[in-house]
């Protein structure tokens, strides 16, 4: 997604991160002032202890009542300089917690709106990498760099109005300099930029691939496969080393020239300064020249010149830091700014208690623009009435349930529910009154009652174990130590395909919806199991419209519409009877399980 | 953290290289304010532009070594951490894969992940910000304690005096410091947790309408992530303001005790100022050690989450073979019990033998140990008692190498991943392009490979998504027999195949591989129906053993499933 995206000026990702910080301007406002006073507390301390010295130094010897007094001075000066600068860092960190938090909310909350597509077409480790690795360095520029550049500020400003009065030209100095460096990080930067930005996106693919990998850790295993998979692995990882070195290397110029330039121009204070003193103690600078100097006024324009270069040289230092976390921030913000599921019409219709009739009107609909997997499919389904949809495997059977659903959105044609276009319906209601199981069984951690409830947040316990004992997996539940707070832990041993299964039915059970989805429901259900649970599957199948995708004859054989797909065309409809007679592609795979 | 010196000992000469140009840079740069001050309180005194301009070259040359010492020492520190970070992810990441199922059950995916990634870029930050910036700190406060100390003994001792305090506190710290990186990193493993559920459930969440359910879930892990966060800053927060505090106190102290020194004649007030001076150096220095200090932490918490993995035995023990097995018989199980979690057991006193190319089907409910026994058969998991045997020999006897390339196998809901469809089924593995194509043919997956239009490198996207189930399988089967094994292991492959495919794999398989045993889990009588042996299975113990037609006269449960299967057949 990123890389579809031209990518954003460095002053909108500036500009989008600052409004984070900004929106919490009462703990930023509060972190400025800390950092103000902190700063002038730290400058106190030392003025208390040159008076103290000053009091050793006395001729008529050492004066200890000054002494003490400003010992005592200097303590709470350095007390109160440590409860402020520790009240600062638990501002801060609040403060970069409080964005972060609501950046990870935010990343996370848009991707619950987005389309499908969008999570088959991306490595969900690197959807991971965006929450955990991107946000949090984010979060170290902000918790420890914030305060640094504040500080500087602070300080540079300072420095240079000190300096302006002790001497103006001197201050020439630095109009040179100060644009050198300016200039050159500007360069600099522009330079490295694309290169952390590289190395962000490598870091994602290598999450995603570490992610995905894992994921069959075991089949993995049994081919014995660990050396081929690490030495893929390896190459990633030196991709992703190599981004990260390449930035690195990259970036190691800046802070040591810009250190270079401002130890140059202390230099040049010195020398300069120096021999200005010279020419103002030998009278060739008048006292009233804007160029006459003191020896003290040289001292105190070389340590203002210090603390002007300081931090200069410091906000170089982290500036690679702050430009990882600008790529991040841009990886982060990129997300934010993909194509929602396109939102509901202002005048969507909302489908409170749906009867449940379905129409499907010559939809055509392929995943990419160029191959189309449906071709002017037309079913009608009345309330009530079971379609079963038959074909070979790749045939598009679960692309109409993914139209259905409007996981997708068909290209022609339309899907009426009650009559109603269902891209006029507002979505979640259009989703609520469907009901579905899938082969593809999902269970998150959590207890199991938790999965089931799953399907009906208001339903009641007793319910729930209904629900477990129609789906024939009450008595399991409670056979485990916990029963049915057992947690469902990833890829847990102790249960199976099956049993998972037989969870997502019980699931099912307890949703009212007036439309039902089975996609090969029960294909990891042993047949004996199936069985039993039959008769509770065809109670939940009552006064439903069901769409069904199965292998079981029996079933489909008792629907009142079967649709025959085959390359994405209806190639025949009717119910089995009428199917049976045509002769046709339904009547041979009907034989086939004789032979 | 003593894995991190392993991997950092080859680098150990370039370290050190790194750091000696680093020290070169530092010390240049250190001079240069001793030229500054010496120019102020000096050279401006001799009225000899000539020598101030001298004194400005030296300066500039310092500032130019330090400069390029600078420049070059952390180009070298990045090498030198790449070249670090590349190992120590590449170790982790092959040792993950070389756990055993055991210890990938304990440790859970996420978990495992978040070490990958999180975890080591928390130790490869650290690694790199101690070679550029943890150089500068020793040296200020080597160099500052050896002047202080040459300059006024006893003022050094009342400054060195409040090391054990700062000693202490960072120690007493620390040991909060790793428990509370620790539980940080757990709640990133929580949160990863929910963020891979739910990008892998998002058709149910949003057929649910769950999104704001599943916001409220994540809400709940970035809010205790969050808090963790927090806790852990607030806490370690304290380092710096206290260290500073108390080098201040020390600052204090040397005023006070100065003060009494002077007024005695055993110290001068001028050395008293210098004294100071450095001082403040070796204070900053000090803070700048406690800033590595929490970083150190952060790291040591994540190091000992990577160490934990790395230290964990990758491979179940191989032991001799008590050679009392028999030669001729391909596969056995003798008495074998298992338990998962060391409660009930799993699998209960199972027996039974299979000849070199036979069939072996094994049907049960849902949960009675069926993919159970192939676990142990391929030794993911050791049988509690019992032996397993192939060929004669004890699984045990043979090495994991050994044992997997005997086998082909195919599990339930098996991953795919994103690749052409040659490579997921050549998988990494030596295998020509012919094989590929006659596993394809065998499998029944030919024809529908060569309906894309970029046939064999069709791309296959992560878990198969842009795949039918019945496809995915053939697929997976296809790679199961592609490298032509001795024993194939089918775990429920077939279910999403129709009727007609199913047999025609079957029949496929028995003409083109027939020396391969063939073990096949399944739903459908169908699928096992012309099998050798059939094992029917019901909570872990073995109820029915035999062919077809002998278990439809002496097991109840068989005959029950054969018949309703037969009665309301399959249709696809």
């Amino acid at each position: 997604m990123t890389d579809k995206k031209k990518p954003k000026s460095k002053k909108g990702v500036f500009l989008r991160l600052s409004k984070y910080v900004l929106q919490q301007w009462p703990l930023f406002i509060v972190a400025l002032v800390l950092t103000l006073l902190s700063n002038q507390l730290s400058l106190l301390g030392p003025k208390y202890s040159g008076v103290a010295i000053d009091a050793i130094e006395l001729k008529g010897g050492v004066d200890f009542t000054a002494v003490w007094e400003n010992i005592i001075y200097m303590l709470i000066c350095y007390v109160a300089s440590a409860l402020l600068s520790y009240l600062l860092s638990v501002v801060m960190l609040w403060l970069s917690q409080k964005i972060i938090y609501k950046m990870r909310k935010q990343v996370f909350e848009k991707l619950t709106t987005l389309p499908v597509n969008f999570f088959d077409t991306h490595a969900t480790g690197d959807i991971i990498s965006h929450l955990s690795y991107d946000i949090d360095t984010i979060n170290s520029t902000l918790s420890h760099d914030l305060i640094q550049i504040m500080t500087s500020i602070y300080t540079v400003v300072g420095a240079l109005v000190f300096m302006w009065q002790i001497s103006k030209p001197m201050i020439l100095i630095f109009v040179f300099t100060v644009p050198v460096s300016l200039l050159f990080t500007r360069y600099r930067s522009k330079k490295v930029r694309p290169l952390f930005s590289k190395r962000a996106k490598k870091y994602g693919q290598l999450n995603g691939y570490a992610e995905e990998m894992l994921t069959g850790s075991r089949t993995i295993s049994a081919y014995g496969r660990q050396e081929v998979i690490s030495s893929r692995f390896n190459k990633i990882n030196d991709e992703a080393m190599d981004a990260f070195y390449k930035a690195e290397y990259n970036a190691a110029l800046l802070f040591p020239t810009i250190n270079f330039i401002n130890n140059f121009s202390l230099t040049l204070v010195a020398v300069i300064g120096g021999i200005l003193y010279m020419f103002s103690q030998n009278g060739t600078i008048l006292a009233t020249s804007a160029f006459f100097i003191t020896l003290g006024g040289v001292a105190q324009f070389v340590q203002y010149s210090r603390k002007f270069a300081g931090p200069i040289n410091e906000f170089s230092n982290i500036l690679h830091e702050i430009q990882s976390a600008f790529s991040a921030a841009e990886r982060v913000f990129a997300i934010l700014d993909e194509e929602p599921e396109k939102a509901d019409a202002p005048d969507a219709k909302e489908l409170k208690s749906a009867k449940g009739d379905v129409v499907i009107k010559d939809v055509t609909f392929g995943y990419t623009e160029e191959k189309t997997v449906l071709n002017n499919v037309s079913v009608n389904a009345k309330k009530g009435q079971t379609v079963a949809i038959v074909g070979p495997t790749g045939a598009g059977k679960t692309t109409i349930i993914n139209l259905l659903m409007r996981f997708y959105d068909q290209q022609r044609g339309q899907i009426l529910i009650d009559g109603i276009p269902s891209i006029d319906i507002k979505r979640s209601d259009l989703r609520l009154a469907f009901n579905m199981v899938l082969q593809d069984t999902w269970l998150f951690c959590g207890t199991i009652y938790d999965n089931i409830v799953y399907g009906r947040e208001d339903a009641t316990p007793e319910e729930v174990y209904e629900a477990a004992k129609s789906a024939k997996i009450d008595t399991y539940i409670n056979s485990l130590p916990d029963g049915y707070n057992t947690v469902l832990s990833d890829d847990g041993v102790n249960i199976s395909k099956g049993q998972k299964q037989l969870i997502t039915i019980a699931r099912a059970f307890l949703s009212k919806a007036p439309i039902l989805i089975l996609d090969e429901a029960t294909s990891n259900v042993d047949s004996r199991t199936e069985i039993q649970i039959q008769k509770a599957m065809t109670a939940l199948m009552e006064n439903k419209t069901c769409f069904i995708i199965a292998h079981r004859l029996s079933t489909i054989q008792n629907a009142d519409t079967i649709l025959v797909v085959k390359d994405g065309t209806v190639i025949e409809q009717g119910n089995h009877e009428e199917l049976i007679k045509q002769g046709g592609f339904y009547h041979s795979l009907y034989h086939s399980q004789f032979n | 953290m003593k894995w991190v010196f392993t991997f950092l000992k080859p680098l150990r000469s370039r370290i050190a290289l790194g750091v000696g140009v680093k020290i070169i840079g530092t010390v240049a740069e250190l001079i240069i304010p001793f030229l500054l001050s010496y120019i102020l309180e000096n050279v401006i005194k001799t009225n000899q532009i000539k020598s101030i301009i001298l004194y400005g070259v030296a300066m500039t040359v310092c500032a130019v070594v330090a400069c390029l010492g600078n420049i070059i020492a952390n180009r070298m520190a990045a090498k030198t951490t790449m070249r670090f970070s590349t190992q120590m992810r590449k170790e982790l990441f092959s040792r993950t894969l070389y756990l055993t199922a055991r210890s990938t059950d304990r440790f859970t995916i996420p978990s495992l992940e978040s070490r990958i990634t999180s975890d080591t870029y928390n130790v490869q930050n650290f690694i790199g910000m101690m070679q550029r910036m943890g150089i500068r700190a020793p040296i200020l406060l080597l160099g500052g304690s050896v002047i202080t100390l040459i300059m006024d003994k006893k003022l050094a001792l009342v400054m060195i005096a409040t090391l054990p305090i700062i000693f202490f506190v960072i120690y007493s710290i620390s040991r909060m410091g790793v428990p509370l990186y620790t539980t940080v990193q757990q709640s990133v493993d929580g949160m990863v947790r929910v963020v891979r559920e739910d990008a892998q459930g998002i058709r149910v969440i949003k057929a649910l309408s769950k999104v704001d359910y599943e916001n409220a879930r994540y809400d709940k892990a970035n809010m205790k992530l969050r808090k963790n966060e927090t806790k852990a800053g607030t806490i370690m927060g304290i380092v710096n303001p206290v260290m500073t505090l108390l080098m201040n106190m020390g600052i204090v102290a040397v005023v006070a005790f100065s003060a009494y020194f002077v007024s005695k004649g055993t110290s001068s007030a001028t050395t008293v100022i210098a004294f100071m001076q450095y001082f403040t150096l070796i204070s900053m220095a000090m803070m700048s050690l406690s800033r590595m200090f929490v970083m150190y932490t952060k790291c040591a918490a994540s190091a000992k989450r990577i160490s934990q993995v790395l230290e964990q035995a990758s491979e179940l023990e191989v032991i001799e073979d008590d050679g009392k097995g028999d030669a001729s018989v391909h596969v056995s199980f003798e008495n074998v019990t298992f338990s998962y979690l060391g409660k009930e057991n799993n699998l209960k006193n199972l027996s039974f033998s299979l000849k070199k190319g036979e069939a072996l089907g094994i049907i049960g409910a849902t949960g009675s140990g069926k993919s159970t026994i192939l676990r142990l058969l391929m030794r993911f998991y050791d049988a509690d008692s019992g032996v397993i045997r192939i060929n004669g020999r004890d699984v045990r006897s043979y090495t994991k190498d050994e044992l997997t390339s005997m086998f082909g196998v195919v599990f339930q809901n098996d991953f795919l991943y994103a690749d052409t469809i040659e490579e997921n089924i050549r998988f990494g593995r030596d295998i020509s392009k012919e094989d590929i194509i006659s596993a394809t043919k065998t499998a029944q997956a030919y024809d529908f490979i060569n309906s894309f239009s970029e046939g064999y490198s069709h791309n296959v996207t992560t878990g198969g998504t842009n795949l039918s189930g019945g496809q995915r399988q053939r697929l997976l089967i296809s790679r199961a027999i592609a490298g032509r094994p001795e024993i194939l292991v089918l775990d429920d492959s077939s279910s999403a195949l129709d009727y007609k495919t199913d047999a025609s794999l079957r029949q496929a398989l028995s003409r083109d591989i027939p020396d391969s045993t063939v073990i096949t889990v399944a739903q459908r009588v169908s699928s096992v129906k012309n099998c050798d042996l059939i094992l029917v299975i019901e909570d872990g113990n073995l109820i029915g053993c035999g062919k077809h037609d002998e278990l439809m006269q002496t097991c109840a449960e068989y005959k029950e499933i054969s018949d309703s299967q037969m009665g309301g057949a399959f249709l696809d």
